[in-house]
């Protein structure tokens, strides 16, 4: 009993009736005729293209400037690498590598001038990462517009300029990770081997930098910044490499999204894009100042798996389509949740 | 010397946005082609339309408790009530008065939410209400589109989707339409002026003025300054938060019925959306700040504002050929201003934190 309330209390509430929730829709799958194999292979699939977006909330949180509401910017600098890799035109594998290659040291600049932003405004970052997400994406609609971009399958078809609002990436770099390795089980199952490979990869990558003394360092930052500041830690500069961190992995993760969904989102596309992962890591269990990869894994697969077994099980049971609402009420409540929970702690 | 400089360094600064809205209008206006009786009109009826919404954001700022993004919890309320008016056909001013008293209580018990909420969070007020308007949209969509139908009778078949229960997308305000504008009827040349509107407007401004005269008023003015100090004096913080919330989420409310009334048809699922976005935006470009602001700002931010919002498309379209681009431009800016107006607030206030700690100082050399 006493094993039981430990769980319930390292777990927290809403984890474990979220995860109730998700076992008994996993298990009412069958009586209502949707396939298992296919529900647990479509999870895993959107696990593995939802995972670093998520895990880019991780270097901000932990160095204190809390949920990455800009995660927007990230994003463009993805979409600006895809869209170049995609007007250069090589196809397969090396498309991919070249789009992150050119959107990551666009996220690395935005990121750097998004830090310096944040450095001047302690205390009220998440409102303004939000505003700074939206404001930045409605400039880069006037962008998408303007942009000299010529490869026809990427412009509209009259007037021969500005990018159109979805562009598929099929015929250049589809699947380019998912497909790389991956393991077909009879008709349904279908394990995307190569993009997990790729979010172990990258998780490793910065569990690791948490390792380091950067990374302690930024931790310490997060936990108390005056005592950091003793210690001779640049505050600044910590939280600078914080949000530049998380505005690359915004970056690598819209990339490794859109190799799998096949389409890239432009124009209103990327705006509300933070909200779902900033929901998964907190349903993961991390907190507006604590976060680590267990949430963001544990987060992602809760909230994937939510978003994908709602819409056929619910369906199939009531007739109705009430996923959106679900996944609006499930989202936000988690995020006002993480919000007013950390001061009661704090009393 | 010195001081008078920052008296006019502090001026301008207060006055930054303001100035920038005034210049970019008066780049814009002529390359817009409109003709001046135009603007007027439609600046009279937005103002007329906007002004209540944009209002009732005053209370909470007085209260230090920032921009209350939660007012599309009013809003709702406020929609909720005109889904039922137009459902039981009542029309004309009554409509709306009837509207009111049905979407009034609903305000006042989500506006309890919000202030007992936002009392969990103190100090991010803002992004929390932000979040709380996007979990009570959820429920929103939940009651409107699965419950009205069959759990709420909706007797009206053309409220209803073809599928039996849930409202439709667009709901036609047919018999409500300009009844509050109209109900005192007033030409100057061609210019039509909605008098009833701006006598409620104006009633509703002398009420700001009377109540922060008041008790409560007080309360919450020593509130804004600083909470220790005022829950030191014995004024009950809480309380008088959630007070504070619950007015101006009431007065969402009703500025939501009086904003749809002007529009004619209301958009069930987006109206309240955009409700809270443009007030804020609004008020911040009238030379509002998180912490202070005043009737007059309200509207001057509603009219710049407004300016921008008719002209921009039209300007887009003149100067580069593309009337998107001025579309995009203008929510570009919109986000943009309550994005730099947040950050000035806080770099102000992280400024006044130094200079405080520079005074305790003492004139030591």
């Amino acid at each position: 009993m006493e094993k039981i309330n430990k769980f319930i209390e390292n777990a927290g509430w809403p984890r474990i009736i979220i995860g109730l929730f998700l076992l008994a829709l996993f298990a009412a799958a069958p009586f209502v005729g949707v396939r298992l194999d296919t529900s647990i292979s479509d999870t895993l699939v959107r696990v593995g293209m939802n995972g670093i977006l998520v895990l880019a909330m991780v270097p901000m949180v932990q160095s204190g400037c809390g949920l990455n509401f800009g995660l927007p910017l990230g994003i463009i600098a993805g979409l600006l690498g895809a869209m170049t890799s995609l007007e250069i035109g090589i196809q397969g594998s090396i498309g991919f590598v070249i789009a992150i290659a050119i959107a990551v040291p666009i996220a690395a600049v935005l990121g750097w001038l998004y830090g310096q932003l944040l450095n001047k405004v302690k205390g009220d970052e998440m409102m303004i990462a939000t505003y700074v997400g939206f404001s930045s994406v409605a400039l880069m609609c006037i962008a998408w517009l303007m942009l000299p971009y010529t490869n026809p399958t990427m412009i509209w078809g009259y007037g021969g300029s500005g990018l159109r609002t979805t562009i598929s990436v099929e015929g250049y770099w589809l699947n380019a990770l998912s497909k790389y390795i991956y393991i077909q089980i009879g008709e349904f199952l279908y394990i995307p081997v190569g993009m997990f490979l790729f979010f172990g990869l990258v998780t490793f990558l910065v569990w690791a930098f948490f390792r380091t003394k950067t990374g302690t360092a930024m931790t310490a930052v997060g936990s108390n910044p005056e005592f950091a500041r003793a210690s001779g830690i640049d505050v600044d500069k910590m939280r600078t490499v914080s949000v530049v961190m998380s505005t690359v992995l915004g970056a690598v993760g819209i990339l490794v999204y859109e190799q799998s969904f096949g389409f890239c989102q432009l124009y209103m596309g990327p705006f509300y894009m933070a909200f779902p992962a900033v929901a998964a890591i907190l349903l993961g269990g991390a907190s507006v100042n604590k976060a680590t990869i267990v949430n963001v894994v544990v987060g992602t697969f809760l909230f994937q798996g939510i978003l994908t077994m709602t819409p056929s099980v619910i369906n199939s049971i009531m007739q109705t389509d009430m996923s959106e609402v679900i996944r609006i009420i499930v989202s936000n409540g988690m995020i006002l949740y993480a919000l007013t929970r950390k001061v009661k702690v704090k009393r | 010397m010195s001081d008078k400089k920052d008296k006019l360094m502090n001026f301008l600064a207060d006055c930054a946005v303001p100035i920038i809205f005034i210049g970019l209008s008066a780049a814009a206006i002529p390359l817009s082609g409109f003709s001046a009786t135009y603007l007027v009109q439609e600046m009279l009826s937005r103002l007329a339309r906007n002004s209540f919404l944009v209002l009732s954001l005053l209370i909470p700022i007085i209260a230090g408790m920032g921009l209350n993004f939660g007012m599309v919890l009013g809003a709702m309320a406020g929609q909720i009530g005109l889904i039922l008016v137009t459902d039981w056909a009542v029309v004309g001013w009554q409509g709306i008065l009837l509207a009111s008293i049905v979407g009034m209580p609903i305000a006042v018990v989500l506006g309890y939410i919000c202030g007992a909420v936002l009392n969990r969070a103190k100090g991010r007020e803002m992004v929390t209400s932000y979040i709380l308007g996007f979990f009570i949209n959820g429920i929103y969509q939940l009651i409107v589109l699965y419950c009205m139908g069959n759990i709420i009778p909706i007797s009206n078949p053309q409220l209803v989707l073809s599928r039996g229960y849930g409202i439709r997308n667009a709901i036609n305000l047919m018999g409500i339409r300009h009844t509050l504008d109209n109900l005192i009827p007033l030409k100057i040349g061609t210019i039509d002026v909605p008098v009833a509107t701006f006598i409620l407007i104006a009633i509703f401004c002398l009420f700001i003025v009377w109540f922060r005269r008041t008790k409560l008023g007080q309360d919450m003015r020593a509130l804004g300054q600083d909470m220790a100090v005022a829950d030191a004096a014995g004024i009950p913080v809480e309380r008088t938060r959630i007070i504070a919330i619950i007015i101006s989420t009431v007065l969402a409310c009703f500025g939501q019925i009086i904003f749809l009334q002007n529009i004619g048809t209301m958009n069930t699922y987006n109206s309240h959306d955009q409700a809270g976005m443009f007030a804020i935006a609004a008020i911040l470009i009238g030379g509002a700040s998180v912490s202070r602001a005043t009737i007059a700002n309200v509207f001057v931010g509603v009219i710049l504002f407004h300016l921008m919002f008719v002209v921009s498309p039209m300007a887009g379209k003149q100067l580069i050929g593309h009337a998107q681009l001025g579309e995009y431009f203008r929510v570009f800016v919109s986000y943009g201003i309550i994005a730099l107006a947040l950050v000035i607030h806080a770099w102000k206030r992280s400024r006044d934190k130094i200079e405080a700690r520079k005074n305790l100082r003492g004139d030591a050399k």
